[in-house]
């Protein structure tokens, strides 16, 4: 089962498209990071996977198969928008209340005793907490509602560094608990849907990595298969154009008389030229070289097979 | 610090019925009591008013009633009591242009913060994502206080028919004049539901929630003003009758009057009807058109059934523009 499937999906707002014929099947079970520059349509695809906009042409289906925003799907997702909009005037136990007033599940045992572990007071209104506070708050609201997708729309953004790695511990203890105790049944797993900036937080995180650029899909896949699929060459700059006519090099960095070039390898025993040096890159090294060459691709299916041609992404 | 606490698994298939609209109701209550409290102490402090001045008003024209007024010479403590009555009639005037605004205030006031405030501190994304879904959410958040509004509104206007009866009695005014017929009969409640209709649409189309409420009462004011101008004289043909007062005994709503000479043309220029009000015996008269009073309860319920469609169609504009409102 897909958790999110997008096939040809595409939104414009005006004359300006924030996405273009995206296509994507993250599998269940993963927690998949969505990163981009700003701009590139994150929010945007984000809101169409959650049903809070309709696209203009294509479809997105989550859960296997649901379409984004209907019933189903809603019963089935909890969103965290970015800045995690509460409402302010309510206290804490009023929102709980409330989220569990508008859902078929809420678990109120958890809720309460998550938001005691975290010190935040039942009784204090929603806009009197600290940002990170407010930001578990909405956290413990989607997480009592037991989804088996979270969507989060850049969840770290106002957080210090303390309260960025407290909010992802959470969300990995409930996407890993979620796994345990789904005894391998059909969609008994909780999937992760969210979009940073924040790439060392997420080397930490993420199984499946969607890259965005100007509304397009520059790279997704597996973290693994990502990682992989790519290598750093370090060798003398003199011999760099050379190597790049024979290797698919992604992206090249000059420092000096030494050259780091990031080549796409297609197995783990490719040939290193004489005087060269290969190392495996990192996630936060490969989404960088990818966001420096806008014109580069990586992605499942045919399109893996094109060449980086700068121009073959750009039409 | 890691949270080993988590919450239970989810069991597919359990359940596919859709939250019950009881909690919709208690999710709406929660977040209007607020405004509801506001809207109640300022409508308990106005009913108090009506409440004593009227019980002031009453005891005037009960002292009023006991005088012969056709006597040649009128008594002193009657004087007094007609005085006292002409002193409370200058405040219930008052009070009643008071109470035309109040349908605006609790209409626009009530309507257009609902899906205004929500859309303007983006909390609707919040709303919209939960597993009720943002129609069911929309229709609960509205339904609830447009039945509270419009049945205080029912109230409130039994409340002033209460309060000015002593004047249509006397009879002072008419309840079928503009600045009355709107506050009386359905049509006050009537006026109220359109107002909050009209609020929240504002809301829903302008997002913000100050600018809403500004457009939803200046809308409301057009509306009625246009309604009084153009639309209520036209429920039915006015009757036309010689004279100024249009049929004899009952307090007509009085359309228009103009003068006829002796060939029956028009008389237009203003100095000739001066002249001639001293000749009536040249062949001059009178006209006038007017809605007798007995048509009151046929106006009131034509007025009342077309806010009502309106309201009714606003409303559901705004549930369309909810579900089709992208973030």
């Amino acid at each position: 089962m897909n958790a999110i499937e997008a096939s040809g999906l595409s939104k414009r707002y005006g004359s300006t498209w924030a996405l273009r014929d995206f296509s994507v099947s993250v599998p269940a079970g993963q927690v998949a990071a969505l990163v981009g520059p700003n701009g590139a349509g994150k929010t945007t695809l984000l809101n169409l996977t959650v049903g809070l906009t309709t696209p203009t042409g294509g479809t997105v289906t989550v859960l296997g198969g649901q379409p984004a925003g209907s019933p189903g799907a809603l019963d089935g997702i909890a969103f965290v928008a970015q800045d995690a909009p509460l409402y302010k005037n309510l206290p804490v136990a009023d929102m709980l209340q409330l989220t569990s007033n508008l859902n078929r599940r809420f678990d109120h045992g958890y809720a309460r005793e998550r938001l005691s572990e975290l010190g935040i007071p039942l009784k204090r209104k929603a806009g009197k907490l600290s940002g990170g506070q407010q930001a578990q708050l909405a956290l413990t609201l989607a997480l009592a509602r037991r989804p088996r997708l979270l969507v989060l729309d850049e969840p770290l953004a106002n957080l210090d560094p303390l309260a960025r790695h407290d909010f992802m511990a959470a969300v990995l203890a409930a996407a890993a608990k979620r796994e345990v105790d789904g005894d391998g049944q059909a969609g008994g797993g909780m999937s992760v849907l969210l979009s940073s900036h924040v790439l060392a937080e997420l080397e930490r995180v993420a199984d499946y990595l969607i890259l965005l650029s100007g509304g397009r899909a520059q790279m997704a896949g597996e973290v693994d298969g990502l990682l992989a699929g790519h290598r750093v060459l370090t060798g003398p700059a003199a011999e760099a154009d050379l190597i790049a006519r024979q290797l698919p090099v992604v992206h090249t960095t000059r420092a000096q008389a030494q050259a780091h070039l990031l080549v796409r390898t297609s197995g783990p025993a490719e040939a290193v030229p004489p005087g060269w040096e290969t190392h495996p890159v990192g996630l936060e090294e490969l989404v960088l070289a990818y966001l420096r060459e806008p014109g580069a691709a990586a992605l499942p299916g045919p399109a893996r097979t094109r060449k980086p041609e700068p121009m073959e992404m750009s039409r | 610090m890691t949270t080993v606490n988590t919450p239970a698994p989810w069991r597919p298939g359990s359940s596919t019925r859709p939250v019950r609209w009881r909690r919709l109701g208690a999710v709406s209550w929660r977040q209007y009591r607020f405004s509801a409290a506001g809207a109640a102490v300022f409508l308990g402090v106005l009913a108090a008013y009506l409440l004593i001045m009227g019980l002031r008003i009453r005891s005037g024209y009960a002292s009023v009633g006991s005088c012969s007024l056709a006597a040649r010479h009128i008594p002193r403590t009657c004087q007094i009591a007609l005085m006292l009555f002409g002193g409370y009639h200058v405040w219930g005037e008052t009070t009643a242009a008071v109470m035309l605004t109040v349908p605006m205030l609790i209409g626009a006031f009530a309507g257009a913060p609902i899906l205004g405030r929500e859309l303007e501190t983006g909390t609707f994304r919040f709303a919209w994502t939960q597993g009720a879904g943002r129609t069911r959410w929309a229709l609960a958040r509205l339904a609830l206080p447009a039945v509270t509004v419009t049945a205080a509104a029912a109230a409130f206007s039994q409340l002033f028919g209460w309060f000015y009866y002593p004047f249509f009695a006397f009879p002072a005014d008419s309840a079928f004049s503009p600045q009355y017929f709107e506050l009386t009969g359905i049509a006050f409640a009537a006026w109220t539901l359109a107002a909050f209709a009209i609020g929240a649409l504002a809301g829903a189309g302008i997002r913000k929630v100050v600018p809403a409420i500004a457009a939803a009462m200046a809308v409301w004011a057009g509306l009625l003003l246009v309604t009084i101008l153009y639309l209520r004289p036209h429920y039915q043909a006015p009757l036309t009758a010689r004279g100024s007062q249009g049929a004899p005994g009952a307090a007509p709503w009085v359309i228009h009057q103009w003068w006829t000479g002796p060939n029956g043309q028009t008389v237009t220029s203003e100095n000739k009807i001066v002249a001639l009000l001293s000749h009536p015996e040249r062949g001059y008269a009178q006209w006038t058109t007017y809605q007798p009073e007995t048509r009151y309860w046929h106006f009131q319920f034509i007025e009342g059934g077309w806010l009502l469609v309106l309201s009714l169609l606003l409303l559901a504009v705004t549930i369309w523009l909810v579900r089709r409102r992208a973030a």
